[in-house]
């Protein structure tokens, strides 16, 4: 296939010196930035002023358009309907699914046609207006090579409706254009090819047709004879035209008329209306191509609209693609289109390996440029979805890149991420979050996050930063959150510790004594506490051990006691260091001691207690 | 493509290098004047400079941003011969207020003799990990072991490439069939022909980085080196910013079962080389999933490089500075030319059923 050479688009850099200077650049997810520098420059060189300005770059405008967005979003729908539809279902009913489907699409673009022309109308500033009307164009074009897409591909339609449908058609963007040009000038509206294309509905049969157009003809040559549209001459040319041409069958003669018909197409349609109207489907290139040639007549080339249609004449399905590719900026209406023809199954039948690879070409290019959009990406998804190829590492790619400012947002993506098993990115968006939590000091979130993300280590870490600011400030933040760790503690070792630990602060306050005793007592012997934290859990031990009650058992108070040893036994005697003796140090003597003295009264008092007869 | 918006840099000296943050809301530059500045984007779509501090006492070269996994984490590197890796601390409301953020240093690398040309952290699979290069030759590749303490970077691998490096480029591959990569250019200006790229391997068994190939076939200094994102393929892309643009792939040879453990043998093809820019190319860089490829030339110019679903790679855009005075003053609107085919007026006029030399003939 031959390779068509779209031109690179140009896109000027104001105030970038590029004879003299040179652009460094970094990609980010949606956009560039661009900057002027000198890749030259030599250390001791003289400070350089230049272009003061960094600039962002970016590629799908049409994104940011508040009419477009609509378009994105109703045939977004369309899309996902399209893919689900039965690959069972076969022949007509297919068939009649596809129509269907094509001309939802197409209304899509109606209605944003519409929209952006009223728009364009009630612009108050020229320049705005202009833009609008420039897009309202484009829309028109894209429904219209559509349009003629459906006929010629989906539709089939043998050879007599065939002209019919392509009757309608021309008529369709003919006045459609001449209303929308008028709207916009704000010229008369003659319309003139209202009557010429009054046509009754599309139930005809081809005789019946012909008979009438014998009739209308008849008639105009009687007005003509009669001179009643002397005072028209418009209508006059065109009663002029229709009775020469039935008259002679003459392509000439209608060509005489050509400011009547507002292009090659238009001319085509009524050629093949009056000299073969049962032109067949393989016939059209061959009217289609002298049809072009006679109306531009060599005195101009055909621009991209005109080859689109032509290879849609050809039926050369690709060729069509490959020109709108090139021709438009957006991959909206290529990715579209290709994958319904995909559906059509009208890519494979031209028998070219790489048939599907480019509708999910396509589609990737389109989806992508969704992403760049803050709420957008999400219809992106989807496109994704159905690209069995690379849709799910290109979705991989981007999801991650999609910023998370609110809660609620990186909620959404973690959703997405966990209902397609995409584990990795799950756990590096959680931890993302994790770590800006701890870095602003939120230790709940950071917690959740870390749970999320299944991060055994960063639970840890985040555990240890609960603790040492229970230690420092003597209580807990996030209390909802540790509470209901449920399973989830199980995380880590010192996450399992920091919920029971807190546990036993709970039964404490609860007054269950006893349970908060064995708790804590557990959770040394378990080692579940890090050694760093015994002495606290001692200390947490005294006012047990000084009620009035006896709460630790004999036994537990010898287990309590070999921990106080198992903990002081490494500390070398502070005097032996022969520094003086710190503040700190005293204080740590101080508490040891005390701790000595009640476990031994406590034990004391156990087992008097214990070697008592109960309740007697 | 269409320029959304333009920020007043407000650097007192010549740019080296712009950067944009993993998510693409935050950006730092480098300059000549030995600073860099961190801006930031805000709901509205506007930047904010949050941040400017002195970095170096030389030209600062490049400026890179870690995984945010790791938190909010810079790296920059100089030619006072030395790189250094910065982090945000979260400042006291005040500060947030004010808009201000404060950035500190958690370590300097001192070990270059040399200017230190690149930096660029390794993929984040691999922990918190940056490769340097410098004049010197030197390639050096350091680790933060423990991500919650910056201070501590040991230097883990020394590999001398016994030329002049500009530039380097650690293969983002996480796949397990790939082992740890990195590619080290040289823009030795020296006449002897030797291979101005180098690709070094990690090596399981000997923990050690070893030379895996080299492109005989590049021998001009190149400038500017990238892998692109691997998307799942079993072979490397590379490309390379020398006299031309130039992308090779790099294909693994299958290993016999009885190997010396030595490392990867590569199938190296060229599948592109482009000289549009017709001069020098500094910079190479692909975009996030790897399709396109955009290069920086003398010519002033900004190319980008596609390939169609043929696998066929052709420039697709061209960004050029007109040179046209700037009033200065910097616009954060957006410079809007709106449209479905903006680049091609051309369909929206043979729709109009009018080409300007038909009606008017």
């Amino acid at each position: 296939m031959e390779e068509l050479d779209g031109d690179p688009t140009l896109t000027f850099i104001p105030g970038v010196n590029s004879k003299k200077r040179q652009m460094c650049f970094d990609w980010g997810p949606g956009e560039m930035l661009v900057c002027e520098t000198l890749f030259k420059k030599k250390e001791k060189e003289e400070k350089v002023p230049g272009c003061p300005l960094i600039y962002i770059v970016r590629k799908d405008i049409d994104v940011y358009s508040r009419i477009l967005r609509k378009l994105f979003n109703e045939s977004h729908g369309i899309f996902v309907g399209l893919q689900k539809i039965e690959e069972e279902s076969t022949g007509k009913s297919r068939k009649a699914q596809l129509v269907r489907v094509s001309k939802n699409y197409r209304s899509v673009i109606r209605a944003c046609m519409e929209e952006m022309h009223q728009v364009a109308i009630a612009a108050q500033d020229p320049i705005c207006g202009r833009q609008y009307s420039s897009q309202v164009s484009i829309l028109s074009a894209m429904e219209l090579i559509w349009n003629l897409c459906e006929i010629l591909f989906i539709e089939v339609a043998p050879a007599g409706p065939l002209l019919l449908h392509l009757l309608d058609w021309v008529r369709l963007h003919v006045c459609e254009m001449d209303g929308l040009s008028a709207d916009v000038l704000g010229s008369e509206n003659p319309n003139k090819h209202e009557n010429f294309w009054n046509l009754p509905g599309n139930t005809q049969t081809l005789t019946e047709l012909e008979l009438k157009w014998q009739h209308w003809h008849e008639e105009c040559e009687r007005h003509l004879q009669d001179g009643t549209f002397a005072s028209n001459p418009h209508l006059e040319s065109l009663c002029k035209v229709c009775r020469v041409e039935i008259m002679l069958g003459d392509d000439n003669a209608l060509l005489e008329q050509k400011e009547l018909l507002s292009n090659w197409y238009h001319f085509l349609v009524t050629r093949l209306l009056y000299s073969h109207p049962t032109v067949k489907p393989i016939e059209l290139h061959f009217y289609a191509q002298s049809s072009l040639d006679l109306f531009l007549g060599g005195d101009s080339s055909p621009e991209p609209l005109d080859n689109i249609l032509m290879a849609a004449f050809e039926f050369d399905i690709h060729q069509v693609i490959k020109e709108c590719s090139i021709a438009l900026s957006n991959w909206w209406f290529v990715a579209h289109l290709t994958d319904l023809l995909d559906h059509c199954k009208l890519l494979h039948s031209h028998n070219l390996y790489f048939g599907s690879n480019m509708r999910e070409f396509l589609l990737l290019e389109y989806a992508s440029g969704l992403f760049a959009h803050h709420s957008l990406w999400q219809l992106g998804v989807d496109y994704f979805d159905h690209c069995p190829e690379l849709g799910r590492v290109y979705l991989e790619l981007h999801i991650e890149r999609i910023p998370l400012n609110t809660e609620q947002k990186a909620l959404k993506v973690l959703r997405i991420c966990e209902r397609r098993q995409m584990t990795e990115q799950v756990r590096s968006i959680c931890k993302i979050l994790a770590m800006k939590a701890v870095c602003n000091n939120r230790l709940g979130s950071a917690l959740s996050w870390s749970i999320r993300a299944k991060d055994a280590a960063f639970a840890t870490l985040v555990s240890d930063r609960f603790l040492k600011d229970y230690c420092e400030r003597g209580s807990f933040s996030d209390l909802d959150l540790i509470d209901n760790l449920g399973p989830a503690m199980m995380l880590s070792d010192r996450l399992t510790f920091l919920g029971k630990y807190r546990e036993f602060h709970r039964l404490y306050g609860e007054k269950r004594f006893a349970d908060a005793a064995s708790l804590l007592l557990s959770l040394m012997t378990s080692q579940i506490a890090p050694r760093s934290f015994w002495m606290t859990l001692l200390t947490d031990a005294l006012p047990l051990l000084e009620q009035k009650q006896v709460i630790f058992a004999a036994e537990q108070t010898y287990e309590l006691m070999q921990c106080l040893e198992d903990l002081t036994v490494g500390r070398p005697e502070p005097r032996k260091l022969g520094g003086q003796r710190s503040q700190e140090d005293d204080v740590e003597t101080t508490k040891v001691e005390m701790l000595r003295l009640a476990l031994a009264r406590n034990l004391a008092r156990a087992i008097v207690k214990e070697g008592t007869l109960e309740g007697s | 493509m269409f320029v959304a918006r333009s920020i007043a840099a407000d650097h007192k000296d010549l740019i080296h290098d712009v950067s944009f943050d993993f998510h693409g809301r935050r950006m730092a530059t480098c300059s000549s004047d030995q600073s860099v500045k961190v801006w930031d984007k805000s709901e509205s779509g506007d930047w904010h400079c949050t941040a400017s501090w002195k970095t170096h006492s030389g030209s600062v070269w490049r400026v890179t941003w870690a995984h945010p996994e790791f938190g909010q984490v810079l790296a920059s590197c100089s030619f006072d011969r030395t790189a250094a890796v910065w982090e945000e601390i979260v400042g006291e409301s005040n500060d947030k207020l004010r808009g201000q953020s404060h950035w500190v240093k958690r370590t300097t690398l001192v070990d270059s003799r040399t200017s230190v040309t690149d930096v660029k952290f390794a993929p984040k699979h691999m922990g918190l990990m940056l490769a340097t290069c410098s004049a010197d030759g030197v390639v050096r590749i350091y680790e933060a072991p423990d991500v919650m303490n910056l201070s501590q970077w040991s230097l883990q691998h020394e590999i001398s490439c016994k030329l002049s490096c500009s530039c380097i480029s650690w293969n983002p591959s996480s796949s397990r069939a790939h082992s740890p990569m990195i590619a080290v250019g040289s823009d030795d200006n020296s006449p002897n022909i030797s291979a101005k790229v180098q690709i070094y391997e990690y090596n399981e068994n000997t923990r050690k980085y070893a030379k895996a190939e080299s492109l005989m076939t590049v021998t001009d200094p190149v400038h500017d080196i990238s892998f692109a994102p691997n998307l799942g393929r079993s072979f490397h892309i590379l490309a390379v910013a020398t006299k031309d643009v130039r992308i090779f792939t790099l294909k693994p040879v299958r290993k016999e079962l009885t190997s010396s453990g030595g490392p990867t043998k590569f199938e190296i093809h060229i599948v592109a080389q482009f000289d549009n820019h017709n001069s020098q190319v500094w910079r190479v860089s692909w975009n996030i999933t790897g399709t396109v490829l955009a290069s920086s030339g003398d010519d002033g110019c900004v190319r980008l490089w596609k390939a169609n679903y043929m696998d066929n790679w052709k420039c697709t855009g061209i960004l050029k500075g007109n040179g046209s005075p700037v009033n200065g003053s910097s616009s954060q609107q957006g410079i809007s030319n709106a449209s479905l085919g903006s680049n091609n007026p051309n369909l929206q006029n043979s729709l109009n059923g009018s080409s300007a030399s038909r009606k008017h003939s």
